[in-house]
């Protein structure tokens, strides 16, 4: 079985991130970058699978990004990867989820997969979409928001958390599978896992390399865009209630104002 | 001169950073309260910490563990005792001096402590010889085949847990020098007891006890090394031991500084955060002065021994680091306590048991004083080391 999964390089959500001024991008050089958290879960996911198939599975690690998120593909290569495919070009910077989309979509269908894994979204942009839009692009299936996957044979079936609690989905391979934290506990690279993963395979691929038309990728081949962002307003100083025996009646009040209650 | 930290070093650092944020920290109020924790979490930590290759961290590949020369082996402990030493502690570790066991012990006793199968003790010290180790009065005698030892051992690291112990007595009593064996004496040995657990000053959940040997009987198999030349297998360790205890005292100073500096920016008296008063600053910056001074001191005593430098030299400088890097911690543990003042005083804050863990540091694997004499012989023999 030939597993990708696709991981990406966001801002440290501990250090304060920020937008750049001169194109509206995300500022990737302000803060550290480090994996996104969900998809070190669906890294977890992959190279458990592998397991369950003993010998029989390889496990791929896609990125897209800047030079810099070599870091990330190396984090996953440290945590038992088999082999990384880093889709990098400057053609690709400001690209939105929709031309992300299309150009991971290119790199997936160049290296080839029975399943793609990856987080069920990102801490920097949160837009949730991009495994739907993958599936779509592809014409495979789409299993996403899974905090169980088996796979048997050529078929695969997640449960979908839900609202109300977790749908059953079924599917038949090649499919794309969108992970939840619940899902498992990632594992901690290991000393030999880092050492070992200095040794495995990272391919590089252009726009070109990857066959991405580079007019529909990038900030100029997005769909959207960022029109205005403004710093978030310092917190107020909030509203005191004083109780002289009905706080709890005023509290309530403030409640129903807010629409809480 | 290149201070840099190789790549992949620095980079299982970060693993191990957040192995004692995600492990080890949660656990530290149980483990004081408690003076231990509860049994699943003990498997939990050495179950993780084996899978990462935290065990047995200087131990060469071949017999499981992760290979790291002492530089590699500083940086993890530096990073893993920014937790308390009862949380540090779990995390499985073998004495270097097992490898002096021959292809029988290996599987019975080296192998499955490098997997944290097994806990260990090592017990040299006695209620009559601490730093005069080679004073020790426990006895074992040639009988039958098997050896009878008789003594007391005290201050036992472990020793409660411990499923062996290595264990030195005279064999030897008339020779002058190769007088003394090791032995591995098994729990459940008859003749072998655990003796009263001491209550210790700091570091709860990290246990001291003695261990009683009366007739006790072991088989020829359990000696380790060769009959008479138990130190000469122990000595090896000591240089190590020693740039390893400088180490333990390296994460504790970082994180007092950070919670010194923390607390310094926070609390608010006489309308500002007292960070501001130089009062304050002095004393944080003699915290920062300490802390880099003991990291260089330590990196550079474990860089010398990675680089073959010879023993002797090595020796003097693991000794210099030690006495420097305990006695530092000591300095920044008082420090910030001052700092935080009455809180500082109270043992739910970190600060209250790092100040009490600290002392430890000044007497175990060789007193201070132990180290100025290591010092002091090395430079009237040979001059100042370079």
């Amino acid at each position: 079985m030939n597993i990708v999964v696709c991981v990406k390089q966001v801002p440290d959500t501990a250090t304060e991130r920020k937008l750049r001024s001169d194109d509206k991008t995300l500022d990737r050089d302000a803060a550290d970058g480090v994996i996104n958290e969900l998809d070190e879960y669906a890294v977890e996911e992959a190279l458990k699978l592998k397991e369950a198939h003993g010998g029989e599975a390889a496990v791929t690690v896609l990125t897209m990004g800047p030079a810099k998120a070599t870091e990330t593909i190396r984090k996953a290569l440290a945590m038992g990867a088999d082999k990384a495919v880093h889709l990098t070009d400057d053609a690709l910077h400001g690209s939105d989820a929709l031309s992300t989309s299309y150009a991971m979509a290119q790199a997936l269908g160049r290296i080839g997969f029975d399943l793609v894994v990856l987080g069920s979204e990102s801490t920097d942009a949160r837009t949730g979409v991009l495994a739907a839009m993958l599936a779509e692009r592809l014409g495979v299936a789409q299993l996403t928001q899974a905090k169980k996957v088996e796979v048997s044979g050529t078929s695969i079936a997640v449960e979908r958390v839900t609202e109300y609690g977790y749908d059953k989905v079924e599917a038949t391979l090649p499919a794309v599978v969108s992970v939840v934290e619940k899902i498992n506990e990632p594992r901690y690279p290991s000393f030999k896992g880092i050492m070992a993963a200095k040794k495995k395979p990272v391919e590089t691929l252009s726009v070109a390399d990857a066959g991405i038309a580079a007019d529909q990728v990038g900030l100029a081949g997005a769909w959207s865009e960022v029109a205005e962002f403004a710093a978030a307003p310092p917190r107020g100083a909030g509203t005191i209630v004083k109780g002289d025996g009905d706080g709890g009646t005023k509290t309530a009040d403030f409640l129903v104002t807010k629409k809480f209650i | 001169m290149d201070f840099t930290i190789p790549d992949d070093l620095a980079e299982f650092r970060k693993v191990v950073r957040r192995f004692v944020d995600n492990e080890l920290l949660p656990h530290e109020d149980h483990v004081e309260e408690h003076d231990g924790l509860p049994e699943e979490v003990e498997r939990s930590i050495k179950k993780k910490a084996v899978e990462i290759g935290l065990n047995a961290i200087g131990m060469p590949e071949e017999v499981g563990g992760a290979g790291l020369d002492v530089l590699g082996q500083v940086l993890v402990t530096e990073e893993l005792f920014r937790a308390l030493g009862g949380l540090a502690e779990v995390v499985p570790t073998a004495p270097s001096i097992l490898l002096a066991c021959d292809d029988a012990q290996r599987e019975r006793f080296l192998l499955p402590c490098v997997t944290g199968d097994k806990q260990w003790c090592f017990a040299l010290t006695e209620p009559d010889t601490g730093s005069d180790a080679a004073g020790i009065k426990t006895r074992a005698e040639h009988r039958d085949g098997s050896w009878v030892i008789n003594g007391r051992k005290r201050f036992i690291s472990h020793a409660d847990s411990a499923d062996f112990a290595i264990v030195f007595a005279v064999t030897h009593p008339d020779r002058e020098k190769d007088r003394i064996t090791a032995f591995l004496v098994e729990r459940g040995t008859h003749g072998f007891a655990v003796g009263q657990t001491h209550k210790t000053m700091g570091h709860r959940g990290y246990r001291q006890a003695e261990l009683v040997f009366d007739d006790c009987v072991v088989p020829a198999e359990n000696v380790l090394g060769e009959p008479g030349h138990g130190f000469d297998i122990a000595h090896g360790g000591l240089s190590s031991g020693r740039v390893m205890t400088a180490a333990r005292c390296l994460g504790p100073m970082a994180r007092l500084i950070d919670e010194g500096v923390e607390w310094a920016k926070q609390r608010v008296q006489f309308g500002r955060p007292i960070a501001d008063y130089q009062a304050i600053q002095f004393m944080l910056a003699d915290c920062a002065t300490d802390l880099q001074a003991a990291r260089m001191l330590t990196y550079s005593a474990a860089w010398a021994a990675d680089q073959g430098e010879a023993a002797k030299i090595v020796s003097a400088k693991a000794s210099v680091a030690k006495l420097f890097a305990s006695e530092a911690l000591g300095r920044v543990a008082d420090r910030v306590l001052q700092i935080f003042g009455g809180t500082g005083y109270m043992n739910e804050t970190y600060v209250e048991r790092a100040y009490r863990n600290a002392r430890i540091e000044r007497i175990w694997e060789g007193t201070s004083e132990i180290q100025r004499i290591i010092i002091a012989r090395n430079l009237l023999k040979r001059g100042m080391f370079a």
